[in-house]
């Protein structure tokens, strides 16, 4: 793993093929160490000039027994095509390698210029004029996404909210590691549940950390990974848990917008018409979520999986999903 | 039983060394991992000074919300959960948001005393 050696010969073969005869791979480098999947980071100087690029491979090539929520990359790259067929922005995508061949199974995009880390972005003054417009970015891509036919796009898993409930209670439950706070959250949410929406594509993942901002604004919506079938209003609230704020609590919507102005947006560019209140439920469900990933995560270090520091200490985090919750309870029925 | 060095001189000990000996000869993830691990210590000394007098405090709100005794504070959260998963208390039992409140706050303060929510949870 990490060896970019196999990788790079059947790379080349590739970009001469796309880009045209002297075409060099340059400056390969892993990106992350995700678990599920490989990022690598490329360029191919071709005849017409430089490309900046990224591979998405599963570990090895070769697709393993992954988390039962995310998609396999041949999905994840139907899903960059079909969102960006929809305007919506994301990074184009080049080729896909199917499991067997010299890449394994992969696909190439183009690598986005920008940045993806939250605390830079709300704090730069490079960023200064797109945080003025992230608000809006955020509702219109939002509102697009939502709006991609959900029926062409087979091989999505559906999870509603009551789904999410049953899943993440379960696992809870399981620790044997009861915390009043995370059960009034469960009690509420089952005694709160709202009408479903109409089931739509759902990102999974939007919120700071997996967009690239440049200094215009939203550049691009990256991890489509767990992309699923459910209810709108998951991503609209999952962007506004206080998590992904980066210590920007004043400002609902990723600590640099008002959610009323991205429910505006959101609603101008087709999406249903929601109300600040109507996405506290969502907010609750998705600091709930966060709080149990984090336990999941340090159950990697009771057990023995993970014996890191890193692994215990997020034990201690669980806390801070917890007064999120309390906040948002003494919040409910304030809004205009 | 002896005292000296205490267990809070200990942690110290090994946390200045992790700060200004270790810390800065490690690179990439190893550097990265030695200052998670100098604030899981900082967390092990502020529940040193925190907690004896927190979970006291923690038990006797439980006391007064469960209407009883005898119990440690670790049952008496096991009988909350149970009394909130069965439907015996919710938002609008009388207590019950201020104690969890009370209760969180305490824990942050330990856990991670600079969280913005903690802040918002203040004003």
């Amino acid at each position: 793993m990490g060896n970019g050696i196999e990788i790079e010969k059947p790379l080349t073969a590739w970009g001469i093929d796309h880009f045209g005869a002297g075409s060099r791979v340059e400056g390969l480098k892993r990106l992350s160490g995700g678990a599920s999947q490989e990022t690598w980071a490329f360029d191919v100087a071709a005849p017409d000039g430089t490309h900046a690029l990224i591979l998405r491979r599963a570990p090895g090539g070769v697709a393993a027994a992954r988390s039962s929520e995310a998609v396999s990359l041949a999905t994840e790259a139907a899903l960059l095509g079909a969102t960006s067929k929809a305007g919506v922005r994301v990074p184009e995508v080049l080729h896909v390698s199917a499991p067997g061949t010299a890449l394994g199974e992969s696909f190439v995009m183009r690598r986005v210029a920008g940045e993806t880390l939250g605390r830079k972005i709300l704090r730069d003054d490079e960023f200064a004029t797109a945080r003025t417009r992230l608000t809006r970015d955020c509702g219109e891509a939002l509102a697009g996404i939502h709006a991609i036919p959900a029926a062409g796009l087979v091989d999505l898993p559906r999870s509603l909210g009551e789904d999410q409930i049953t899943k993440y209670e379960a696992i809870y439950r399981g620790f044997g590691m009861p915390r009043p706070v995370l059960e009034l959250a469960f009690a509420w949410l089952k005694a709160n549940a709202p009408t479903p929406a109409a089931p739509v594509l759902v990102h999974g993942d939007f919120r700071l950390g997996n967009l690239i901002v440049d200094e215009n604004g939203l550049a691009a919506v990256l991890d489509w990974e767990l992309a699923h079938i459910g209810d709108p209003r998951e991503d609209i609230a999952w962007v506004c848990v206080n998590s992904w704020r980066f210590g920007h609590s004043e400002k609902r919507v990723g600590g640099f917008g008002d959610l009323p102005e991205m429910l505006d947006a959101y609603a101008a560019a087709g999406g249903a018409r929601f109300t600040p209140a109507e996405i506290d439920w969502w907010e609750i469900l998705g600091s709930l979520k966060w709080g149990v990933m984090c336990m999941i995560m340090y159950s990697a270090y009771k057990t023995g999986a993970d014996p890191s520091v890193e692994r215990a200490a997020i034990g201690r985090r669980v806390s801070e999903n917890e007064i999120d919750l309390i906040n948002l309870f003494e919040g409910l029925g304030r809004h205009a | 039983m002896h005292d000296a060095p205490s267990a809070k001189e200990l942690i110290e000990a090994v946390k200045a060394f992790i700060d200004k000996t270790a810390a800065p000869q490690l690179t990439g993830h190893a550097a990265f991992h030695a200052r998670v691990a100098s604030n899981a210590l900082a967390t092990v000394l502020r529940e040193l000074e925190i907690r004896p007098a927190a979970e006291a405090e923690e038990k006797a709100r439980l006391e007064a919300l469960l209407g009883s005794t005898g119990d440690s504070a670790n049952a008496l959260n096991a009988q909350l959960c149970d009394a909130i998963r069965t439907g015996k208390m919710d938002l609008s039992t009388a207590g019950l948001l201020p104690h969890l409140k009370s209760t969180t706050i305490a824990q942050l303060s330990v856990d991670q005393p600079g969280y913005s929510g903690l802040r918002s949870a203040a004003r």
